[in-house]
């Protein structure tokens, strides 16, 4: 609970150690790019990109419940936070990037283009 | 899920005592803010996304725009630089967090510590920005724009990126820049390339090793590079020459990337600020002994609230301009 006082410190660092951690292997992936990955696509996205992804998220997660202290929060308040977020941000993205695609192959495969 | 059901104990449940969700009121109202903060955040970068989407076929590679790295002139460095920033970022929301701990245990001198040491990677992260974007508005190798709004890099026999100041011919043209002091009415210009396109189409004549290469990508993901034939043809299109970026031209590619970095990263970092000036504030009233007499040290909790979020939004940011 948020309310017991006691030291953490073992855990902040460790939460650190992890974050550091998972930000090296995103770097190192990002410079070495492997092909193995990055030319193979799952859902339209290539494997190397969902990686990317995934590792985000879970830094997310680890800075909202650790850092912020989401886990000594009551379920209610972390449901409040964090359902709305997820939902509006996936309606979102569906939306915006099903549409940015689309203007894409109205450019890509009709008579207007927009590079000439 | 838990109710939230006012019982009826001794608190008072108008008076601030009572306390939905188990968060004070004045966490109650950070978290209020940051979602709507996260929302505001999530609409720039879902329309990053959707711009991106729409140029997927021509949008800039990340790894070949961030490429410097400090004291390392003319050395390809990509994504160290950014994840050296990245680290400061996480580091300062550690000290952050540590702060908040010590005052959980009413430590006054090590809550002073801590957030100390969170203003001042504050400081480096927002002044590390500056210099990426210093380094973003300067540009590296020049290019050309077409009449259509195409974009046009150098490169040589080997794929290697050419600067213009390597090959453009001097023309014996000058060209003054039109200032307000000379204009007939109120009239300026934003600064003059230091090359023509005539300069730039004659030393691309006079260099044959000089190929152009254009934004879009072939199915090896890298940009496509045209014949020395196609080269002339699309350079004889050349209308502008461009150096670095600015909202409405960019070297590096389509023109909405750089305006979303600006926008985004520029928001980002007026968060950090701001998130400076909070923690500032906050670290003279730890000093003052303000929390002390109050027999809390919420407040410092409340700002780390902010500073967390302002770390997870650059993850965020990080993940979306840099790595994908």
């Amino acid at each position: 609970m948020s309310h017991e006082h006691v030291s953490n410190t073992k855990r902040i660092w460790t939460v650190f150690g992890l974050l550091s951690l998972i930000t090296t292997v995103e770097v190192a992936f990002g410079i070495i790019r492997p092909d193995a990955l990055a030319m193979h696509t799952f859902i339209t996205m290539s494997l190397l990109n969902w990686l990317f992804i995934i590792l985000t998220l879970v830094k997310a997660y680890y800075i909202v419940w650790a850092f912020m202290h989401m886990e000594g929060e009551k379920k209610v308040l972390r449901n409040a936070v964090v359902f709305p977020l997820v939902f509006l941000v996936c309606y979102l993205l569906f939306i915006l990037l099903t549409e940015g695609d689309y203007v894409f192959e109205v450019f890509k495969n009709s008579t207007i283009k927009w590079n000439f | 899920m838990e109710a939230t059901v006012t019982t009826a104990n001794n608190e008072k449940t108008w008076g601030g005592g009572n306390e939905p969700m188990g968060a004070s009121y004045g966490k109650l109202m950070m978290w209020f803010f940051i979602v709507s903060d996260a929302l505001t955040f999530s609409g720039f970068l879902a329309a990053y996304g959707f711009s991106r989407f729409k140029f997927i076929q021509t949008w800039p590679l990340a790894d070949e725009v961030f490429t410097h790295f400090p004291f390392l002139h003319g050395v390809s460095a990509p994504m160290y630089y950014v994840a050296l920033m990245t680290f400061i970022l996480i580091f300062s929301s550690v000290t952050m967090v540590l702060a908040v701990d010590a005052g959980h245990q009413m430590k006054k001198d090590k809550v002073a510590l801590y957030m100390f040491l969170t203003i001042i990677g504050g400081l480096i992260f927002v002044g590390s920005q500056a210099w990426e974007w210093k380094n973003f508005i300067k540009g590296e190798y020049g290019a050309v724009e077409t009449t259509g709004g195409s974009l046009l890099q150098f490169v040589d026999k080997e794929g290697h990126r050419v600067a213009l100041e390597d090959f453009a011919a001097k023309l014996p043209v000058e060209r003054e820049q039109l200032s307000r002091d000379k204009g007939k009415w109120f009239m300026d210009e934003s600064a003059i390339p230091a090359y023509t396109v005539a300069e730039v189409q004659a030393g691309f004549k006079a260099h044959p090793e000089v190929l152009i290469r254009i934004e879009t990508l072939n199915k090896d993901k890298k940009k496509i590079i045209l014949s020395r034939e196609d080269s002339q043809t699309r350079l004889d299109q050349a209308k502008i020459v461009i150096e670095g970026a600015n909202l409405t031209h960019n070297e590096y590619g389509s023109k909405l990337f750089a305006d979303f970095f600006f926008f985004i990263t520029g928001f980002h970092g007026f968060h950090v600020f701001s998130g400076i000036v909070i923690n500032i504030i906050i670290f003279f009233n730890v000093l003052l002994g303000t929390y002390e007499k109050r027999g809390s040290y919420e407040m410092v909790e409340k700002v780390g609230l902010y500073w967390h979020f302002v770390d997870l939004v650059w993850v965020f940011v990080f993940t979306f301009f840099y790595l994908v």
